[in-house]
């Protein structure tokens, strides 16, 4: 866990807004907090900063080169039958981990199916979603132990589920410290277009709700690119729901840290809920499923890879001198280790029995579900002995 | 010990059966490393690169380009442990089924919901061996292998293939009611049957090779009594597609104009021997591309569409120039996109471009979206001229013949000349008999007297 300092920028700086370089991709006032350029400069901004030590640095930069290798191999995986289908979150990877680590032990995350980096900035073993992409379980885990649901298919769904779930933590008296819980919800800008998601802001607003509204923009809802969705910037929605909306560019790992930071430590104050709109770009395809050279141009892609996350942080720890050649081959073999290790384990999940699909169906058991699983064991069991 | 592992195409997107294999990227006996791309394929849903599972060295490509092969059949085998002692015919090894193998237990790894086929669809293959490779391989050759074309073909005696029901076994023939009527017509018995259905079900053509019988394996095209039936698909789909959307929605007119391209011939000789030439492919067909490029802005709404939905007619104030192109893939009309805004020497660059990367079969969706306006090279076939179809959302198409040693009437005497035929398809909604008359005669102008006209329009 690393953390940004939010009181660092104090109200007198405020005047400075708008004085500021204005966002990159902007058209009219659009303001976008960044702290890293795409040419790996640091740069300040008057209300956000993060005050990280070097090992702090490295940590993103080898949390970002992780997820992106292990991701490389889910899209390997499906491609070679191992896999149904895989969601990359090839050039998200600063927008999940700053997110992702702005996050206290006590919060409770509510990801879309893309979110595998906040999932490893939770420490949990990156294989748990592989059953669900494998098709061999339904993607079901212990929200509760891991402090992150379930990876939600249905869009914007999660939502709702998220600010019911603030809600709750309200009700429960645990909002108003600095050990306070709160939650965050991710979603895209597809989503944004969803009335659950809308539906979620009302309440979350009026409720007060300790919930943070992580959107990444990665520019296209599926082939449906944002332009077609939202005339005025997403981030700017908030306003109309009336609560804080901030966008930050999602390429940059330090600014979604602080952004996120801060936004969760209001919520975890009793401050209500923030819409943060992090500004990025799915360099990959939707879904392994999806040929996106059908709808966006080369050249498009080739400008965001100049604002390549990575790179970035990359190009920003050599400067800074806060790590070297050594460090970085050795981070790209550790994440080598981990991607060959996962291949292995993935190839190595176990199908399920049969009888597997009536499980869980009710935690006390029913008579019902039992009578049918009998008969389809009988059934499946008709089959033992001949050859085919 | 040489450890052979065979990879079966998987289904790469949500429910295909089948992809055609485009280019193998290796070669028995490269070594290959683990994720390293082998082969690019097309599905319905996109081309696409598939990267090795295994390291090790290629042993055997299992399909040729061009091919199209069904889910679950073999891809590739690869000897994961190369400089091993002898032995090629070992099973495969052990280490984690993929998708439609046996894992060690004999069970059939098969994706929930996806259900890929396994070549010699076993119907639960539980407890079975894993067969040798060399058997599994051979598979799909020996699958209703018996020579004769004949009614009601027996099995091939001691063959691999293993019937979709042992013969007085208590499972039955997993089949559909319309397949069993069509098998009953034919007089086929279905117990004699490999199905290749979901669960080793008996599909109708199943039935159907089992009466027309000989090699087998040619699924893409069943040749039976001296007819080819070749499935519609791919780009000749698109490509159908396209054609009777645009013949039936765009009334199309045809205008032709045979004229002397002798100064063209001699600017194409003098522009290659130009320092500022060098290194590019100057072509007859570059200066058609340019005359129709500067005919275009003397006549702006030629290069226009027209949008039934909106009620208007987009007139475009750039050029996406179209080459038709024949290509191993079919026919594919890449553009070039602003291409009134290059220079002559740009223009040449962007041609040459184009035309590789379509014979190289690399096209990419994006560089044949947005076309304005066509040019078909009818000429490079030795064609004097022809009545093209408009691409859907152009309005014109210009088709450029072949050039001949021709005698013409030139100042006064019947001499040798260089002629062509230029025809143009133009859609009558937007285009009428005169501007598309004008626009054609102003093509026809310049490549009469480029030099003048470059000047004049310059």
């Amino acid at each position: 866990m690393v953390n940004g300092d939010q009181n660092r920028a104090g109200p007198k700086k405020k005047a400075a807004r708008g004085r500021k370089k204005p966002a990159a991709a902007a058209t009219g006032p659009v303001d976008m907090v960044q702290l890293l350029t795409p040419e790996g400069e640091r740069v300040s901004h008057p209300e956000y900063d993060v005050d990280l030590s070097d090992q702090q640095y490295r940590d993103l930069y080898r949390d970002m080169v992780i997820v992106r290798r292990l991701d490389a191999e889910g899209t390997a995986l499906q491609r070679q039958g191992q896999l149904g289908i895989w969601a990359s979150l090839l050039g998200q990877e600063a927008a999940q981990i700053g997110s992702g680590r702005a996050l206290a032990k006590q919060d409770m995350v509510f990801p879309t199916y893309r979110e595998h980096g906040v999932l490893w900035t939770r420490d949990i073993d990156p294989i748990m979603p592989f059953g669900l992409f494998r098709g061999i379980d339904l993607g079901g885990w212990d929200s509760r132990k891991y402090r992150f649901q379930m990876y939600t298919i249905v869009i914007g769904a999660q939502s709702l589920h998220a600010t019911g779930y603030a809600m709750g933590i309200t009700k429960d008296g645990k909002v108003g410290g600095d050990d306070g819980e709160a939650v965050i919800a991710y979603f895209g800008d597809g989503a944004s277009s969803q009335g659950d998601v809308n539906e979620s802001f009302v309440w979350a607003s009026v409720y007060n709700a300790p919930v943070v509204f992580f959107c990444q923009n990665n520019q296209y809802a599926i082939s449906e690119p944002v332009i077609r969705q939202a005339k005025a910037p997403l981030y700017k929605r908030a306003d109309g729901f009336g609560f804080p909306g901030v966008r930050v560019d999602g390429n940059d790992v330090l600014a979604t840290l602080a952004v996120t930071t801060r936004a969760m430590d209001n919520a975890r104050h009793g401050n209500g809920p923030t819409f943060i709109e992090a500004y990025t770009y799915r360099m990959g395809a939707h879904t392994t499923t999806d040929d996106p050279t059908r709808y966006r141009d080369s050249g498009e892609v080739e400008a965001w890879r100049a604002k390549d996350p990575v790179s970035r942080m990359r190009t920003f720890l050599e400067r800074q001198s806060i790590a070297d050649t050594d460090y970085f081959d050795g981070i790209d073999a550790e994440a080598q280790q981990h991607a060959l290790d996962l291949r292995e384990r993935v190839i190595a999940l176990p199908d399920p029995e049969p009888g597997a699909i009536f499980d869980h169906v009710y935690s006390g058991g029913s008579p019902l579900v039992e009578r049918e699983r009998e008969e389809f064991q009988a059934y499946h069991a008709s089959f033992e002995g001949s050859e085919h | 010990m040489p450890k052979l592992q065979q990879f079966n195409l998987p289904d790469l997107a949500e429910g295909l059966v089948d992809a055609e294999i485009i280019k193998w990227l290796v070669s028995p006996g490269d070594t290959v490393e683990l994720n390293q791309p082998i082969v690019e394929v097309e599905t319905a849903k996109a081309l696409t690169e598939i990267p090795s599972p295994y390291a090790g060295e290629v042993k055997t490509l299992h399909h040729e380009e061009g091919t199209t092969v069904d889910v679950g059949q073999p891809l590739i085998t690869i000897d994961t442990d190369p400089g091993g002692a002898s032995g090629g015919d070992e099973p495969p090894a052990e280490t984690g089924a993929l998708i439609g193998e046996e894992t060690a237990d004999g069970r059939t790894a098969v994706l929930v919901g996806y259900g890929p086929k396994s070549v010699t669809a076993k119907r639960r293959p539980r407890k079975s061996t894993t067969a040798p490779l060399g058997e599994q391989v051979a598979a799909p050759v020996a699958v209703s292998a018996p020579a004769p074309p004949q009614p009601s073909p027996a099995p091939a005696p001691g063959s691999a293939p293993i019937p979709a029901a042992a013969p007085g076994g208590s499972v039955p023939v997993l089949a559909k009611p319309p397949v069993r009527k069509l098998a009953k017509d034919l007089g086929v018995d279905l117990t004699t049957l490999t199905g290749t259905g979901p669960n080793g079900s008996i599909t109708r053509d199943d039935v159907q090779s089992a009466v027309s019988a000989p090699a087998a394996t040619a699924r893409p095209a069943v040749v039976s009594g001296g007819e080819e039936r070749i499935p519609i698909k791919g780009v000749r789909k698109f490509t159908a597609e396209n054609m009777v959307a645009s013949a039936f929605t765009a009334p199309h007119v045809t205008e032709f104009l045979t004229l002397d391209v002798t100064e063209t011939m001699a600017a194409v000789a003098r522009l290659k021997t130009l320092p500022e030439f060098e290194g590019v492919k100057v072509s007859p067909l570059l200066l058609v591309a340019k005359a129709l490029l500067l005919a275009a802005r003397r006549h702006p709404m030629v290069n226009s569409s027209w949008d039934e939905a909106a009620g208007e007619i987009v007139v475009k104030h750039y050029v996406n120039l179209g080459i038709a192109a024949a290509t191993p893939r079919g026919l594919l009309v890449p553009n070039i996109k602003n291409a009134d805004s290059l220079g002559l020497r740009e223009l040449a660059e962007a041609l040459t471009e184009l035309t590789v990367t379509a014979r190289e079969g690399k096209t990419s969706p994006a560089d044949m979206s947005g076309g304005t306006m066509t040019i078909t090279n009818v000429g490079v076939f030795g064609v004097d001229t022809g009545t093209p179809i408009l691409p859907p959302g152009e309005s014109a198409i210009l088709c450029f013949g072949a050039i001949r040693d021709t005698p013409w009437v030139h100042e006064g005497q019947v001499v040798p000349r260089k002629v062509t035929t230029l025809s143009l398809s133009f859609d009558h909604r937007i285009i009428d008999g005169e501007l598309g008359s004008r626009f054609l005669a102003d093509v026809g102008r310049f490549l009469a007297d480029p030099g003048t006209l470059m000047l004049a329009w310059a």
